[in-house]
């Protein structure tokens, strides 16, 4: 269970969230939608720990996160995979390396059962025989399978996605929709789903939240949201910029 | 104005706070043994092996050139055979310790600061912090460890080509007798020079490392944000570097002076 309770954010003069609050179930594959720099990805770095909030918690499995420090949290974050909106693989390592990168540094599993998990991943989002590849040998849609297969590699029980879609054509934005809905299922884990892509957010979301004026601004299920008359979500559904 | 004065001021505190806790997680993660010795041995070959051809040219040219104008000026007293005393005493206790870790923050510290300042940007330290690694363990501690364990080698290897390339100048090029040279060189130049110019190049090799981890580690703004780190961690490493050579000199000297 995810808890995000008054959740307050400032960069400086600027305030980004304000008094956010809603929770997670176990197994819900919730969407946060909203405009372009309305803190969706702020939001979704709060609730790994990877930002501290102004004032606000943030609870997971009940215990609090945002009071806590980094050696603290790493213990939390083993709960969670997280995809990253550039992917973040490191460029130094090859795919494999990538993958396996916790099970290298915990060296609680031999060579061989690294490669064979390894190559479970890679299969399971449908890049198979790459593991000698270096990130910058592959496309913007592979980058994004691999950071997915680092990410559910170590079976998390959350995963939090930034942006998925963002900057792919639509035929490899299917594809990695499909693969989001086929880990979620698999793997039966929470998932956490920052896009402004629509037709992704009403595909692979059980809930939709959308952020706007600092705020959550309308919460409900995709149909809930789709078919509302509020004239600030139509316009963000519809895609429609201010006159 | 006075605004402008307490923002700069706040600044400047904000980050030597920040300075000082990725100083003290460092300690944490290398007493705590936290660091793997596969990324300590990367760091040590990246920083020493790699680091050879610089060091060489280094401690060879500033030994020649040092004792080429220690010639010129003894010879008009005919005490050209203290020339390699004072290319002894200076390669061990400044020039040696000094001119490397200078060499060595233009190369390792740039390098550092910017692999860890794209790391940064790129959101890779964020996602080594998702993958429950700690980026200290990870990325400074052995960076950190490298450079204090590699720079006194660096050093001694500078120091003594420094010395070398010294006496092949005095004794081939100005033919001066090599025995009263050598003697000289052996009677004036102490361990405790040696000592003195070891130890200093320890502390640079600190300054080095966590001058350049903090600027990378600490890095915005994209491609801009990486470049002004690269060039921060090199001119505040060798300024430095400059003025805690001159507090090290008081220091040893006194510490030595009185035993």
């Amino acid at each position: 269970m995810i808890e995000v309770h008054q959740l307050q954010k400032r960069f400086g003069r600027q305030t980004v969230l304000e008094d956010v609050s809603f929770s997670i179930p176990l197994g819900e594959s919730l969407v946060i939608i909203g405009r372009s720099g309305c803190g969706k990805s702020v939001l979704l770095k709060h609730i790994i720990g990877l930002l501290q909030p102004d004032a606000g918690s943030v609870r997971i499995d009940g215990e609090e996160i945002t009071t806590m420090d980094e050696r603290n949290l790493i213990r939390v974050r083993s709960k969670f995979g997280m995809v990253f909106q550039g992917a973040a693989l490191f460029d130094s390592l090859t795919v494999a390396e990538n993958v396996a990168f916790a099970f290298r540094r915990n060296k609680t599993m031999s060579a061989k059962e690294i490669a064979h998990k390894v190559a479970e991943a890679l299969e399971m989002v449908d890049l198979p025989g790459i593991e000698t590849k270096k990130p910058s040998e592959l496309s913007g849609g592979m980058r994004k399978r691999v950071g997915l297969a680092r990410a559910i590699i170590y079976h998390p029980q959350i995963v939090l996605y930034d942006e998925p879609t963002t900057g792919l054509d639509p035929v490899v934005s299917d594809s990695i929709d499909k693969l989001i809905i086929r880990v979620t299922q698999h793997l039966k884990v929470t998932a956490i789903v920052v896009t402004h892509d629509m037709r992704s957010a009403r595909r692979v979301g059980d809930r939709i939240v959308m952020l706007h004026d600092k705020k959550v601004y309308a919460s409900g299920t995709p149909e809930d949201i789709f078919h509302s008359t509020d004239p600030v979500v139509r316009q963000f559904i519809n895609g429609i910029a201010d006159p | 104005m006075t605004a402008f004065w307490e923002k700069y001021l706040t600044g400047w505190l904000r980050g030597l706070g920040t300075y000082g806790q990725l100083f003290k997680e460092t300690l944490l993660s290398l007493f705590g043994f936290r660091m793997a010795l596969r990324d300590l041995v990367g760091q040590i070959y990246f920083i020493g092996v790699k680091s050879q051809s610089v060091v060489l040219v280094t401690g060879a040219f500033t030994g020649m050139v040092l004792a080429a104008q220690a010639y010129y000026q003894f010879h008009q007293f005919k005490m050209d055979t203290a020339t390699l005393a004072l290319v002894g005493v200076s390669m061990c206790s400044e020039l040696g310790p000094v001119l490397t870790s200078l060499m060595v923050a233009g190369r390792v510290g740039a390098a550092i600061a910017a692999e860890l300042g794209t790391m940064r940007v790129t959101e890779q330290i964020d996602a080594l912090r998702t993958l429950a690694t700690h980026p200290v363990d990870y990325l400074v501690a052995p960076r950190f460890l490298a450079t204090l364990l590699v720079l006194p080698l660096l050093t001694a290897e500078a120091i003594a080509i420094g010395i070398g390339a010294g006496y092949i100048v005095v004794v081939y090029l100005m033919k001066v007798d090599s025995a009263y040279l050598w003697y000289n060189m052996l009677r004036y130049t102490g361990f405790v020079d040696l000592s003195v110019g070891l130890m200093k190049s320890f502390v640079f090799g600190g300054i080095i490392a966590s001058i350049a981890c903090y600027k990378g580690m600490h890095c915005r703004n994209g491609a801009e944000g990486v470049g002004y780190a690269t060039t921060a961690a090199v001119v505040y490493s060798s300024i430095a570097i400059l003025i805690s050579n001159f507090f090290l000199t008081l220091l040893f000297g006194r510490l030595f002076h009185t035993l």
